[in-house]
Parts: structure tokens; C-alpha cells; sequence
């Protein structure tokens, strides 16, 4: 017992408690959302819309309005609909930190069941995209097809390798390494900040399935010639070579035309 | 030859075989004179041979890529091994490139070793020829070997482009989209140009048969050509040396060229080979297959050329094409003239840099030598320091170069440094014009301070760092004396002075005469002249302190 | 002589040296020779040389791993990715190992073994004073063999005929070409010539039309006229005249000139999507903006003020295609472009 409690005064303790700590939160989270996973399909209730409406007024209203009908500091999400929410929610963009050229990702606010919440009492303001349909997030479409589709609407601002690419003042298209099926089919169908809108008449479900399907197969595979350097073509080939190949090249003149001890 | 009894027998077996040669070819002659020339030795002296082994790299990899590929432009369906693009339409050009790197063993490494020794190969003559500029290695006899040097400079950026673009993928695609522009701002004539060149309308189907022959034929063969003639100079002139004890504009030291100079000039090739296996072993160069085949629609983010094209790039993109309103009418840069339309917005960016940047490189050797009025030979280089007003030129257009490839990534900067896009293009655009005026004041700064570090040293030796008091309880550090080699390589230089205007012929100063004079105070007013003998030994007789004390006042500012 | 210039052929000219009173250093000639560890030690020799051994014996292994991994990996039409990169790496390493055992053996060897003694050999003049008289001899003879100095009516009217005689090779070269300004204006959103029929505008790359009604506020739609992917020649031609970018916004953001009134359809406009500064594709839409921005040198242009250039180096706003909605409901080009798309050139203004 005493071994213990000298044990408990070690500076390394409160360390070790911390870590335990995370552990067990990072734990219980999974499990928290793995739970949450399984009635993602479901309709919204009326509680979720009700309760939707109460984060909504503690954490939105400030900038969207009471009634989310806009305001000077924000535009109005009546008829954004479900899938607006969730994309803007759930990749941590909304609420923003502080007003910006363009909202960015950071770690999410809210967890799944707020989310869904607040996207249910959104969507209850007027017709909007919904939450889409996940057998078209499966990632088993035509990756071809895909391909290009992706090239001809996405790459010019995304990058033809989706890592991403300047806009005007600030702003820029984000790369999409990392980001879920379900909010790259919600950031096409809604037109997040100043991305356009590619609604099912533009791009049909199953393109935007098989534009998911081409993302997932190039991010799984990676490249087949090595480290990819970023992606981001000529420059970063041509920095590497300046910085790294002439590098390797200069030491190597320096130690064959130094004098041997 | 040999019918007499007297004739030379070679002793060993390595020499009869040479005998045997040599009564053939008469090769012995070349080999007295080869066998043991003499090389100097510095690391910044191996960057052309970098240069050189790169291009054999290239030669060798670019035989095996010419086995598999395939210049039509004819449309084709692909049924490859690459599964995201399995069933899409493409050109032969691009479907064989994707075909050398999916399914044949090898093709995927070969392509990647020439791309990435292509790149190598521009570096390596740039990094070369900033090292003959500062050093002034361009001076008599070696000018003409300038310009050799710089048309080859031209050439690599040729077969750079020539090469990047034969994929026929869409990022080289929109290169060539791009030139295809530039050319059709060339007032008159451009137009026709595009269509001669692209047999018809942009793309055509003739453009990469076209320039694959250009690539493969006739640039490597005027690649190979100035190479040979380079070389045959630097046999003739001998290499440069920098100064030190035992050099000087008579002499050449070094290691003779049989064994050592030979065994590391070969072995280097092998280090050179071996780095860029490396390289292309574990780095992804243009990776055609994200880029999808070229299709005038789609474009990539982040759409630039290799880095040697980048300036040029950046030069576009620095440009203005509309300078707003003023007085109520939109004030551009295009123009329309009797009816003829004149892009001064494309023509001003793609044509003025790169003729200043090269105009001034090929010129530069002939106006110093006209400021300087300095005829003599030379062998012996200058130290950058030693040559203040040259560096600082150098500097500047260095700069200007730079800021003109920052300029081609300037998107990039943006996203990576979290910047305004518009805000880096205005602010380059500053740059553009006051860069190379401050990288040259602040150069010329540098060395002028470097040289007085020098007189420092030669004078009063080196800092030791211990502090020693005296019996009167002054303190003082000690320095310790150099010795008589390492003093006179900081003493050792020429350091020309201002060259008042003279009269010619006619007993008469004439104007071009007069503005040469001027040009030579700009150049030379600045000096830190070398330690005399005397002034070391003015720095001796007194005492440490008072040395420093009396502080070098014949040398001006 | 202390300056390494001293001695020096010097043929004329006048150079200022200076700094040169006080006299100079005295060159006290190549420093000693400092002998290497190897030359002194054995051991050390006999060290030296196991070392370039051994990078010889790792290149050795390197060329096998390269054999070994080039047969037993085969690609070929179902090769994976991770099979090609691990075929790539190897191939590359195997590669990198066998040239670095060699250099680095072979200089190591030089570096160690071989005699560090640093020579000085005596520089020559590049030619004699007697070839050079020679040969200035020689060419001042064949010029004044000529006459042509003597001659100047000769030599002018040679001149003249030499400034001339290429003329026919660019009238005939001039005429290989097809009339460029012709083919330009020229796009596949013209109606057809005999039966008027308007061009339907339809999605890129699948060629499907487009309804009116599906063009939603903040979309944007990447266009190509309808029946570009039935073309078997020229289609990429064709297609880089004839993208289109197709955008909707609320009618009272956008400004329109007189004369274009009837060019959109209900806040839908179509704008050229090839850039009028060098030709990349403009196909950046930012939709809250309304600023069109090209990937490749940032020209943008303002879609709410008929695409005039706001920034970037482009002069000229985007050509626009006017349009309308044929009876069943699909958008459909009224005519061609009213001016040549894409880059500038000398006869754009020509008609």
C-alpha cells in the first residue's frame, strides 16, 4: 500500500492517468458510434426534430437565425435539406471557429446523434437532399466511369490525383485523402461554400457511385511508383529534385573530392 | 611501322596489345597527351559531369522506353492492367505509356529513372553554369565555351518539353494547349505557325509524331554534338583552377588523368546512376495514370510544366491582362490594330524575360570584358567575394529567375502556406521588379563584408577564442598567425580598380568610351583591395591591439 | 608576383589593378605533401582495400537481386498495383545498389589507395603568333581574290538576291495550311445549315441532353454539343472548340448587355470554358461568388458581368453561347459562338 501511494506522488502518474483516461473515452466512443451506425437508414422521428431545434437554437441560431431564415452572418437553411447538414456538421466545418474566407474541416462538435438531430430538425423546414441512399456508398461502381467523370467536374478544382487545389482570395478546394463516402456524396449533392451543386440530374446516383468507387480505389491501391510526393505534380518533382537528389549529389562530390585521412 | 631493329618493344602484355592498337590507329599520340592531364579537384567542378552522366543515363533509358513506345494518336479502347481505366478511350501515344508502365517489367522503373534524370540533367547544367558565372570561369579564352554552354541549356529545356509532352496524357496535354496559345499571339505569322506545327487545328493528330522525332533524333543528336565540342574545349583551354598557393594562370593542379582523375570521374558516373535508381525506386515522376489521356475538357489543379519550363510559366501568370478601368473604358492589353489583333498580354510575359535572362547570359562575358578592358587570360578563378559587383549581377538575375518560378507555383504556395492566391500574384508581381534590385545591393553587401573578413584574418590571424588579460588589466583575445599557405589564398587576388575613360587612336575620349568609364566606377568603386605585404607587417610591428585599432584605411568604400 | 595573373600572355587592352602598393605575397608553391593513413599504415592499406572489396561484393548482390526479382516477378495484362510496385521498388534499389557498389568501390579505391600526390602541369598557348599571321594572310586572300571589296555593285546586288530568294519558300509553305480564321470561328454549336435544327446542349462526357428544369441555382454542368461523341474525326478537334460551361443563378445577380437579352434562359447562361488567354480549360466555378477561375495561369473572370476578366492575365471575357429551350424541354444552342473561341490571334477580327 505504501509502494502505492509513493507510486501515486511519481510525476509519471498523472501522465498515466491521462492516457487511461483517453483510452477509455476513445473506447466507449467507438462502441458509442458503431452503435449509432446501425440506425443511420432510419427516418427521423419527432423527438430528433425537437431536440434538433433546441442545438439548434444554443448553437446555430446566433448566425442562421431563430428560425434559420438567414441572417447578415449566415444564409438561411430552409430547404438545404438533411444532407447539408450532416456534410457541414459532421466533417466539423459547422459552427465555424470564425468567419473566414471559406469554412474549414476541423474536429467535429457534435457527435453522430446530435448531427442527426440537428439534420432532422433542418430537414423539417423544407425539402432538401436527404441523407443518401448507402448502397451508393458502397464503393463497388464502375471505376472507370468514375474516373472520368471525376476528371471532368472535380479535378480542376480538386486536383486529377484529389489532393486539392487554390481558389480565388483564400479560398480552396480541400483534398479528399480521408474523407467518408457518405460526405463526398453529400458535398456533390448539396454544393457546400463555393463548390457547385452537382444534383442527380447533373450526376446521376450511380456516377456519384462510381466517382466514390474511383476515389477509393486510387486512395487503396496508392501509387504504383512509390511515395506519390504529395500528388501535386511538376512542382513538388521538381522541388524534390533541387532539395533531395542535388542534395544526395552534392555530398557525394564533397566526399569524393575531400582529401582521405 | 616498326622495320628497323631499333623499333620500341613493349615490355608487358598490356603494351603489346597497345602497340598492336596503336600501329593501326596511331592512338599513342592521344594517349601521351590524355594519359596523365591534369584535373583540378573541387566539388563544385563535378556538376557538368553530373549533367553529362545524366544524359547517358537518359541515352540509355530512352532506347528501352523507344521499344515500347508507340507516338500514334489514333483512338484506341484500353484493356490494360491499370483497372480505372480499363474500357476508356485513349490515343495509342498514351495507351503504350500506360502500357510501359503496367505491363512491362521494368517500363514502370525505366520511365521513371529518364524522367526523373531529365530533370536531374537541367539541374545539373544550371547549378554548372551559376558556377562558372560566379567564379568567372567565362572569361578569356573560355567565352565561346559559354555559349556552348548556354545553347545547351537551351537544347535540355527543349528535349525536356519535347519529351513531357509525349505521353499524351492531360496534364501535358494542357502544356501543349498553352504553347498552342503563345504561338498564336505571334502577330502575323502565328497562326499559321500553330497550324504547320499541329498539322491543322489544335490537337490534331500529328503533333507527337512530330515531336517524338524531335525528341529522339534531332535534339539528342545537337545535344551530342555541343557536348562533343564542350568537351574538345575544355581539353583544349584546360580546366579552371581556384586560386591558392602553387596555382596560377600558368600552371593547372590537380590529379593526373590516369588513375585517379579517371577512377573518380568514372566512378562518379556509376554514383550518379546509382542516386537516381534510388530516386526512381521509391518516388512517383508524372504519374500519367491519375492524369487520365488528354481530352480538351478536363483540366487538373495544379496544372504546371517541369520545373526548367516553370519561369516561363510564371512569367505568363505574372502578367496582368486587364489593368481595370480607367476614365470608364476597360484598359487591356490586347489590342486591335487596323483590324489585326495584337496580344501583348501573352507576347510581353513569354518573350521579354526569357530574352533578357538570356540575352544578358550569352553577352555578359564580351560587356565585361569591355568594362574591364581586361585581355588577359585567365585560368585562375575569382572567388565570388573577390568579385563583388559580378556576384551581385549574378544574384539579381538569379533572383528574377526566382521569382518567376515561385510565380509558376503560386497556387500551390497558396494552398500549402494558407495564403490569398491574388495576394502572392500581387506581391510577386512586386517582386518581379524589385527583387533583383535588392538581391543585388544585399549581395554586393555580403561580399564586400566577406572580403573584409578576409583582411581581417590574413592581417591578425584567427580568433582563438581565449581571452587573455594583460599585466595593465586590458583584456584581449589571441589570435593565431595563419600560415604562409592559408594566408595567401585570402591575399592572392586580382582586384581591379575604377578604369578612368582613355583616349583612342585619335588622342580623342568619345562617348562609348566615356559610358564604358562610367560602367567601371559602377563596377569597380566598391573594393576591398588584398593585404600587402607591407600592411601585414605594419599589422605585426604593432601590437594586436593597436593592429586592429589601425584598421585597413587604403582600402576604400 | 604574388597575383596569380602575373605572367599571363597578355595581348594589349589596359586593365586597372590595384592594392598592388605594399607589394605583394611572395606564392610559396604547393603545400607538402601530408601522407594518408595507408600510405604510412598497412593495416590501414590493408583496410582500405577489404572496404572497396566489400562495395564490389555488394554491387555483385545487387545485379543478382535485380535478375531475380525481373524473373520472378512477370507482369502482364491482370498485374496488380502492389505487384508493379513491388517490382518497381526492387528493380530500382537492386539497381541503385549495383551502380552505388561500383562508384563508391572504385572511388574509394582512388580516394585510399591510389597516389594522392597533386601534379602541376604547365599551361600552353592556344596558337602561335606565326599560324595567326598565316592564317589572317590566308583569308585576306581569298577575300581579295574575290574582287568583292573591289566590286560593290557585286556584292549588293548578291546580297539582294540572297534577301530574296527564300520569298517563294514562304509563299509556297504559306498556302500549305487551310485558312485558320475559317476554322476557328467555326464550332459544332452552329444549326445545321439545311434543316436548321438547333444544337441540344449535353453532358461531358456521357452526351446525355439536358433539361432546363434540372439546371439548378448553383449547378454547374460541363458541356459538349450533341453528337461530338458520334465524330470519328477530329473529335478532340471539335472538342476543343466547343466546350461549354453551363451555370445557373438568380437572374436579377446577373448583368446583361443589350443585344444579349435572349442569350439566357431564365438565370441559365453558357459560357465557352476555353480560356481567352492561352486555352487551358476555365473550369473552376465558384458558386457563391460567381467567379470563373483557370487552373493554369488564374485569370478570372466574373460571371455575373458577362465574364469579364477580373484578375489574372487574360484580356478578353469568355465567349458566351446564346440559348434557349426547344419544345421538349432541353436546352439547345441558338447559334454559334458570336466571335473565335479560345486564344487570340492575328486574324481574329477578320471576318
Amino acid at each position: 500500500m505504501k509502494a502505492l501511494s509513493q507510486k501515486r506522488r511519481h510525476p509519471l502518474a498523472v501522465v498515466a492517468l491521462l492516457v487511461m483516461g483517453l483510452l477509455l473515452t476513445g473506447l466507449l466512443y467507438a462502441v458509442a458510434t458503431s452503435a449509432n451506425k446501425a440506425k443511420a437508414d432510419t427516418g427521423f422521428s419527432a423527438s430528433d426534430v425537437s431536440e434538433g431545434q433546441k442545438l439548434f437554437v444554443a448553437n446555430c441560431a446566433t448566425c442562421h437565425g431563430m428560425g434559420a431564415q438567414g441572417s447578415a452572418s449566415g444564409p438561411s437553411l430552409v430547404g438545404v435539406g438533411a444532407a447539408a447538414v450532416d456534410f457541414q456538421v459532421g466533417t466539423g466545418r459547422m459552427p465555424m471557429q470564425m468567419q473566414g474566407p471559406q469554412a474549414q474541416r476541423k474536429p467535429e462538435q457534435f457527435n453522430e446523434d446530435q448531427t442527426r438531430q440537428l439534420a432532422a430538425y433542418v430537414a423539417s423546414l423544407g425539402a432538401g437532399p436527404s441523407l443518401p441512399d448507402q448502397a451508393m456508398l458502397d464503393g463497388q461502381g464502375d471505376a472507370t466511369h468514375g474516373g472520368e467523370l471525376f476528371r471532368v467536374n472535380c479535378a480542376m478544382c480538386h486536383n486529377a490525383a484529389a489532393a486539392g487545389g487554390a481558389l480565388t482570395r483564400g479560398k480552396f478546394a480541400p483534398s479528399l485523402a480521408g474523407v467518408s463516402a457518405q460526405h463526398i456524396y453529400e458535398a456533390m449533392e448539396t454544393g457546400p461554400q463555393n463548390m457547385p451543386v452537382f444534383s442527380d440530374a447533373n450526376i446521376s446516383p450511380e456516377g456519384k457511385r462510381d466517382i466514390i468507387t474511383y476515389l477509393q480505389t486510387i486512395e487503396k491501391q496508392g501509387s504504383p511508383g512509390g511515395a506519390d510526393l504529395g500528388g501535386l505534380g511538376p512542382v513538388s518533382e521538381g522541388l524534390f529534385m533541387w532539395v533531395a537528389g542535388l542534395g544526395i549529389i552534392i555530398a557525394f562530390t564533397i566526399w569524393l573530392t575531400s582529401r582521405t585521412s | 611501322m616498326s622495320d628497323t631493329t631499333t623499333a620500341y618493344q613493349a615490355p608487358t602484355k598490356v603494351g603489346r596489345i597497345a602497340e598492336y592498337v596503336d600501329q593501326r590507329t596511331g592512338l599513342s599520340t592521344v594517349t601521351r597527351e590524355f594519359g596523365r592531364k591534369v584535373f583540378p579537384d573541387h566539388w563544385s567542378f563535378m556538376f557538368g559531369e553530373v549533367a553529362l552522366y545524366s544524359f547517358i543515363i537518359l541515352l540509355l533509358s530512352g532506347t528501352f522506353l523507344t521499344f515500347f513506345f508507340n507516338p500514334s494518336m489514333a483512338e484506341t479502347t484500353y484493356d490494360g492492367a491499370y483497372i480505372p481505366m480499363r474500357g476508356m478511350d485513349m490515343s495509342v501515344a498514351y495507351q503504350s505509356s500506360l502500357h510501359i508502365s503496367f505491363e512491362v517489367r521494368g517500363g514502370l522503373f525505366m520511365r521513371q529513372l529518364h524522367h526523373w534524370a531529365a530533370l536531374l540533367f537541367v539541374a545539373a547544367m544550371s547549378v554548372h553554369m551559376l558556377r562558372v558565372f560566379f567564379t568567372g570561369a567565362f572569361r578569356k579564352p573560355r567565352e565561346m565555351n559559354w555559349v556552348i554552354g548556354g545553347v545547351l541549356l537551351i537544347m535540355g529545356m527543349a528535349a525536356g518539353f519535347t519529351g513531357y509532352s509525349l505521353p499524351d496524357d492531360l496534364l501535358s496535354g494542357n502544356g501543349l494547349r498553352i504553347i498552342d496559345g503563345v504561338i498564336m499571339a505571334i502577330p502575323v505569322i502565328g497562326t499559321w505557325i500553330s497550324m504547320f506545327l499541329f498539322g491543322g487545328e489544335f490537337p490534331g493528330d500529328a503533333i507527337i509524331g512530330r515531336l517524338y522525332v524531335l525528341h529522339i533524333l534531332l535534339i539528342p543528336a545537337m545535344i551530342l554534338g555541343l557536348v562533343a565540342l564542350h568537351l574538345i574545349f575544355v581539353v583544349v583551354h584546360k580546366h579552371t583552377q581556384y586560386p591558392g598557393p602553387g596555382r596560377n594562370d600558368r600552371n593547372v593542379v590537380g590529379y593526373p588523368l590516369g588513375p585517379v582523375y579517371a577512377a573518380k570521374a568514372g566512378g562518379f558516373f556509376f554514383i550518379v546512376f546509382g542516386v537516381l535508381a534510388a530516386i526512381a525506386a521509391a518516388f512517383t515522376i508524372n504519374p500519367i495514370w491519375n492524369y487520365g489521356p488528354y481530352d480538351p475538357s478536363p483540366v487538373s489543379a495544379g496544372t504546371q510544366p517541369d520545373w526548367y519550363i516553370g519561369w516561363v510559366d510564371g512569367a505568363l501568370r505574372l502578367m496582368p491582362g486587364v489593368l481595370g478601368d480607367i476614365n470608364g473604358y476597360r484598359q487591356h492589353f490586347e489590342f486591335v490594330l487596323f483590324g489585326q489583333t495584337l496580344s501583348l498580354n501573352i507576347l510581353l510575359p513569354a518573350l521579354v524575360p526569357a530574352g533578357i535572362v538570356f540575352t544578358v547570359l550569352f553577352i555578359y562575358p564580351w560587356v565585361e570584358r569591355w568594362i574591364t578592358k581586361d585581355d588577359r587570360e585567365h585560368h585562375v578563378l575569382d572567388r565570388p567575394r573577390n568579385a563583388p559587383t559580378r556576384t551581385a549581377i549574378g544574384m539579381a538575375g538569379f533572383t528574377f529567375y526566382c521569382v518567376m518560378w515561385a510565380a509558376a507555383s503560386s497556387d500551390l504556395i497558396a494552398t500549402h502556406f494558407h495564403v490569398s492566391l491574388n495576394d502572392v500574384t500581387y506581391w510577386l508581381r512586386a517582386l518581379f521588379f524589385v527583387g533583383p534590385i535588392i538581391a543585388f545591393v544585399v549581395t554586393k553587401r555580403i561580399a564586400l563584408g566577406l572580403q573584409r573578413k578576409d583582411r581581417e584574418i590574413a592581417l591578425h590571424g584567427r580568433e582563438t577564442g581565449r581571452i587573455v588579460r594583460l599585466p595593465h588589466g586590458e583584456f584581449i583575445e589571441v589570435h593565431a598567425p595563419l600560415d604562409e599557405y592559408k594566408r595567401y589564398r585570402l591575399v592572392a587576388f586580382d582586384s581591379p580598380g575604377v578604369l578612368p575613360a582613355q583616349p583612342n587612336g585619335k588622342g580623342v575620349v568619345d562617348r562609348k568610351e566615356r559610358r564604358r568609364a562610367k560602367l567601371s566606377k559602377w563596377y569597380f568603386e566598391d573594393r576591398v583591395a588584398p593585404v600587402s605585404v607591407a600592411e601585414l607587417e605594419a599589422a605585426h610591428g604593432h601590437g594586436h591591439h593597436e593592429a586592429i585599432e589601425a584598421a585597413p584605411t587604403s582600402a576604400g568604400h | 608576383m604574388g597575383n596569380p595573373s602575373d605572367g599571363a600572355p597578355q595581348q594589349g587592352g589596359t586593365v586597372a589593378t590595384a592594392g598592388q602598393a605594399g607589394g605583394q605575397f611572395e606564392d610559396p608553391g604547393l603545400p607538402p605533401h601530408r601522407p594518408r593513413l595507408a600510405d604510412t599504415d598497412p593495416r590501414a592499406a590493408k583496410r582500405a582495400e577489404r572496404q572497396v572489396t566489400w562495395l564490389f561484393i555488394i554491387s555483385v548482390i545487387g545485379t543478382i537481386v535485380f535478375l531475380v526479382s525481373y524473373f520472378a516477378i512477370d507482369l502482364g495484362p491482370t498485374s496488380t498495383v502492389d505487384a508493379i510496385r513491388t517490382q518497381n521498388i526492387l528493380l530500382g534499389l537492386s539497381t541503385a545498389f549495383a551502380m552505388l557498389g561500383i562508384g563508391t568501390g572504385i572511388v574509394h579505391w582512388a580516394k585510399a589507395l591510389m597516389p594522392d600526390h597533386e601534379v602541376s602541369e604547365a599551361r600552353h598557348e592556344l596558337r602561335s603568333e606565326k599560324d595567326r599571321e598565316a592564317a589572317v594572310k590566308i583569308v585576306d586572300d581569298i577575300i581579295e581574290e574575290t574582287g568583292i571589296k573591289r566590286r560593290p555593285l557585286i556584292r549588293n546586288t548578291l546580297i539582294g538576291a540572297l534577301a530574296l530568294a527564300p520569298l517563294p519558300a514562304l509563299a509556297v509553305f504559306g498556302d500549305l495550311g487551310p485558312n485558320a480564321n475559317d476554322k476557328l470561328r467555326h464550332t459544332m454549336w452552329a444549326p445545321n445549315a439545311q434543316t436548321g435544327k438547333k444544337v441540344r446542349l449535353t453532358r461531358d462526357p456521357d452526351g446525355t441532353p439536358i433539361k432546363a428544369a434540372d439546371v439548378t441555382i448553383g449547378s454547374a454542368y460541363h458541356v459538349i454539343p450533341e453528337g461530338l461523341n458520334d465524330l470519328h474525326e477530329g473529335k478532340l478537334n471539335e472538342k476543343a472548340k466547343s466546350v461549354v460551361l453551363l451555370m445557373r443563378l438568380n437572374p436579377q445577380d446577373l448583368h446583361v448587355s443589350p443585344g444579349r437579352e435572349n442569350w439566357g434562359y431564365n438565370g441559365i447562361v453558357a459560357y465557352s470554358k476555353i480560356c481567352t488567354h492561352v486555352g487551358c480549360p476555365v473550369a473552376l466555378y465558384e458558386q457563391q461568388t460567381h467567379h470563373l477561375l483557370c487552373p493554369c495561369h488564374q485569370s478570372t473572370f466574373d460571371l455575373t458581368n458577362e465574364c469579364q476578366v477580373i484578375f489574372g492575365p487574360a484580356s478578353r471575357p469568355l465567349p458566351q453561347l446564346p440559348i434557349e429551350v426547344d419544345s421538349e424541354g432541353y436546352l439547345v444552342a441558338t447559334s454559334d459562338f458570336h466571335e473565335p473561341v479560345g486564344p487570340s490571334y492575328w486574324e481574329r477580327e477578320y471576318s
